[in-house]
């Protein structure tokens, strides 16, 4: 672990939503080309965290934050949160696809980032699509709606439309959790395929696959105020074999949650 | 700042703007015809009927009176169709397999849609036409309520329709086990639990009467003098207001009378929200 | 027993009953169609349809009952408060929706409510004193301030509640991951709005505007009293085009309303020859409004 990059970190991070504190002091480092898994019970406050990184918080009027997040050094807070969600891609529990074309949805964020040439536009759409194992079952068809594709196709639509912006991070929300299994696995060979060029946090309920695809995982658990803790993180074979907390093994082995 | 926030700050400050417009022409309007009505406005001005000629002279009692009976008698002809057929829509056809209800619903429903889009003047037109002429009810406050209820019935159908729905499944089904049947269970546990709801339907529809003017202009007759009877005719005052404006050309009077008007639908307004909020709280 | 035959008996009973309610306003519908087609059809017959939709003179007194000066009327004071109307009931709609802090809203909305609540002739008695003056001080020959402008003005403000309210409620309906979706690709709120949720949007957009359209077809009072109600097809007054809309007009829903109490004959069935021409009118508007909103439910 000491020899790895690190990409994005928190710091004593802590997020309340009007009084209530959701996340409690969270310290964590997610080192860069790397897949990050973060593994606990539901409510404990794993979603919110990944979308600090991103500052989907800022959505939620409520939401307060102490500490601080970074991206390569620099606070996110302090950065243009337009700049940073291009840097920091996310794709969602739900595939959302825009109501458009798949060109389109793709062609979407480069299009407001200043790539307004075509040719340009067409060579980035069909490098996002092959980079997300897409391509071949669209290329003939690139005008039609991007919700007439099936769940997993949609869901890889959105992970190509994250990596055309040309993103550091991709932050994924339970991106298998509407997906059937022969789609889930598609997904996960290509997020080995994508940590080569990216760095990936992953929020996942389903422990099997956080061991499949994940090289470091975080293991989180609300403390007796409902308030979201980091309790271990460590190298996935490390924390799914010899985990140092006896609350790590316990929701391992599958005695709550 | 870059050009993309620019563009944002200009688009935001349109979008401000119109807000802001909105709620000005909203306090304009009202501002104005407050500040121009309430001084012609006494205790007077209630309780003596016009003076009828073109002096514009008088109050507004008979335009009172009659506005009173129109609200009256048009709800006592609509609130029962509207309310059953609300209740037929929700409680007894809801769930039906039977083809030839399906059929039905559908029909009842496209015939709710269509009455509610129907223009105003089509009403007073139809109303003029049958009642009026046809069954000889001359310009009356029947006439005149007859047509009037077709405009709010469908007011009344989407209301109580609402409230219904709001009504939690657990209410019926714990009245069917009990061995009730479908018209007792919506009698005694449905219609009360949603009985805030209706009610601020019929008022929605009250407000409706008191500011249409098109179809009373046609099948209520203008007569300025308090009406003794159903047969008689009458003026609103919505309709008062229109005489004193374009006949009469009495614009002092006019305002004045629309204050009041003004004044009662925001009254009815705040009861409407402050039911709903209660409905909203429980 | 005979308590269980006689309820048995009352939900029978009741049954039929509400059923014929729900039936009533099919009822309504068909006696009014049907009412108002058979009075019209004397005018339909004797001056024929096509002679009646295509004419320009209306004159009762000499037999020439032409309606296409009172559809133009119509046409171009709907016109109007479309293009008046729409742009400010839309920035209301999207303010509402996506821009406006919680506590404004509680402000605009209840002031749009109260809009809708305002009886037309209200609307009429401020367009006569407040908007005609004002369109009367724009220098053109023949401009007496009542016509087709401050009647389309007066109608901007009748619509703009419902236009704003229906497509507030469109906007609000757009899927939240379709606004996510795009922030997180690094969109402002502006690019999220204009290029995502509004598109999004757009089918119940345009419905609300055609239901807008259909209120401002069916506006009777407002309009009888600062449209001027001169049967004329309405021309252009300067060498302006937009001074068309300075002329005065009459809209069909006017020529009904001031003319029933004392026409006879031919003339009045050519009064419900108007109101059938308008009833299928609003009705092809309003049934293009239901469709647009069927399809963007899809």
């Amino acid at each position: 672990m000491e020899t790895e990059v690190t990409r994005m970190q928190a710091e004593d991070y802590s997020l309340f939503y009007g009084q209530f504190k959701a996340l409690n002091k969270i310290n964590i480092k997610i080192p860069a080309n790397r897949v990050t898994a973060f593994i606990g019970p539901s409510g404990c406050g794993k979603s919110t965290f990944l979308r600090s990184f991103n500052r989907m918080n800022d959505l939620i009027p409520s939401v307060t934050t102490t500490g601080t997040v970074y991206l390569d050094g620099k606070d996110v807070g302090k950065q243009d949160v337009v700049e940073l969600r291009r840097k920091v891609g996310m794709v969602f529990q739900r595939p959302n696809p825009f109501p458009k074309s798949i060109f389109d949805n793709v062609a979407y964020g480069p299009r407001l980032h200043g790539t307004k040439n075509k040719s340009d536009l067409a060579v980035l759409v069909e490098k996002s699509l092959r980079r997300s194992a897409l391509w071949d079952e669209v290329k003939d068809d690139l005008q039609k709606s991007g919700m007439s594709l099936s769940g997993g196709q949609q869901q890889r639509l959105c992970i190509a439309r994250a990596i055309a912006v040309n993103p550091e991070v991709i932050l994924m929300d339970e991106p298998a959790s509407a997906l059937d299994p022969v789609a889930t696995l598609k997904i996960e060979e290509l997020m080995n395929e994508l940590k080569n060029k990216y760095t990936i946090a992953i929020v996942t309920h389903n422990m099997q696959q956080a061991g499949r695809v994940s090289d470091y995982t975080a293991f989180m658990l609300t403390d007796e105020n409902r308030s979201g803790n980091l309790i271990e993180f460590g190298a996935t074979k490390q924390i799914f074999t010899t985990p140092s907390d006896s609350r790590t093994e316990d929701y391992i082995s599958g005695r709550f949650g | 700042m870059n050009k993309r926030m620019l563009t944002q700050n200009a688009a935001f400050g349109m979008f401000w703007l119109a807000g802001i417009v909105a709620v000005l022409i909203m306090a304009f309007v009202v501002g104005y015809i407050f500040v121009k009505g309430f001084p012609g406005i006494s205790l007077d001005f209630f309780t003596t009927s016009p003076r009828g000629g073109l002096s514009g002279d008088g109050g507004i009692y008979s335009t009172v009176v009659t506005t009173f009976y129109m609200i009256v008698v048009t709800l006592t002809f609509a609130t029962p169709l509207g309310v059953g057929a609300a209740i037929y829509l929700t409680e007894y056809s809801a769930n039906t397999e039977n083809k030839v209800v399906r059929k039905l619903v559908t029909v009842a429903r496209f015939g709710v849609e269509t009455l509610a889009g129907v223009p105003s003047i089509v009403f007073g037109l139809f109303g003029y036409a049958l009642f009026v002429s046809a069954l000889n009810f001359g310009f009356s406050i029947l006439s005149a309520s007859l047509a009037g209820a077709c405009l709010i019935i469908p007011v009344i159908i989407r209301t109580t329709e609402e409230a219904l729905k709001s009504v939690p499944s657990g209410y019926r089904e714990g009245s069917l086990a009990l061995g009730a049947n479908r018209w007792e269970t919506t009698w005694k546990v449905v219609l009360p639990a949603a009985f805030r709801g209706i009610s601020t339907g019929i008022l929605l529809s009250a407000g409706r009467i008191v500011s249409e003017t098109a179809i009373f202009f046609v099948t209520l007759g203008g007569s300025y003098r308090v009406p003794h009877s159903l047969m008689s005719g009458g003026r609103t005052m919505a309709l008062h207001v229109y005489y004193l404006a374009m006949e009469t050309r009495a614009f002092d009077k006019a305002m004045s009378t629309a204050a009041v008007l003004v004044g009662l639908i925001i009254v009815m307004n705040l009861t409407i929200n402050m039911i709903t909020s209660k409905i909203a709280a429980k | 027993m005979t308590s269980g035959t006689r309820r048995t008996g009352l939900e029978k009973i009741m049954k039929t009953v509400l059923l014929i309610s729900a039936l009533a306003s099919v009822l309504i519908v068909l006696l009014i169609f049907v009412f108002t087609l058979k009075e019209a059809m004397p005018a339909f017959r004797e001056i024929g349809v096509w002679k009646m939709l295509s004419g320009t003179t209306w004159r009762p007194g000499n037999g020439e009952f032409g309606i296409l000066a009172m559809i133009a009327g119509s046409g171009l004071v709907t016109l109007g408060a479309i293009i008046i109307g729409v742009p400010l009931a839309l920035g209301t709609a999207v303010f509402l929706s996506e821009i406006a802090p919680e506590w404004i809203v509680r402000v605009v909305r209840p002031s749009i409510e109260l809009l809708a609540g305002i009886p037309s002739v209200v609307y009429g008695l401020f367009g006569m004193v407040i908007i005609v003056p004002l369109v009367r001080m724009i220098p053109a020959p023949g401009n007496a301030g009542f016509g087709l402008l401050s009647a389309s003005i007066v109608l901007a403000v009748m619509v703009l509640p419902t236009i704003a309210n229906i497509s507030e409620f469109a906007i609000r309906s757009v899927p939240r991951g379709y606004k996510e979706g795009s922030l997180a690709l690094g969109a402002t709120k502006w690019e999220t709005i204009s290029r995502v949720m509004i598109p999004a949007a757009r089918p119940g957009i345009i419905s609300a505007v055609v239901l807008g359209l259909g209120r401002a077809l069916g506006e009777t009072i407002a309009m009888i009293m600062v449209i001027g109600n001169s049967v004329i097809l309405p021309t252009a007054m300067t060498d302006n085009p937009l001074s068309i809309f300075l002329s005065r007009a009459r809209t069909l829903t006017g020529n009904i309303a001031v003319e029933i109490s004392y026409a006879t004959g031919v003339h009045e069935s050519a009064l419900f020859a108007t109101g059938v021409v308008l009833f299928i009118l609003i009705m092809l508007v309003n049934s293009s409004a239901r469709f647009l909103l069927k399809k963007g439910a899809q």
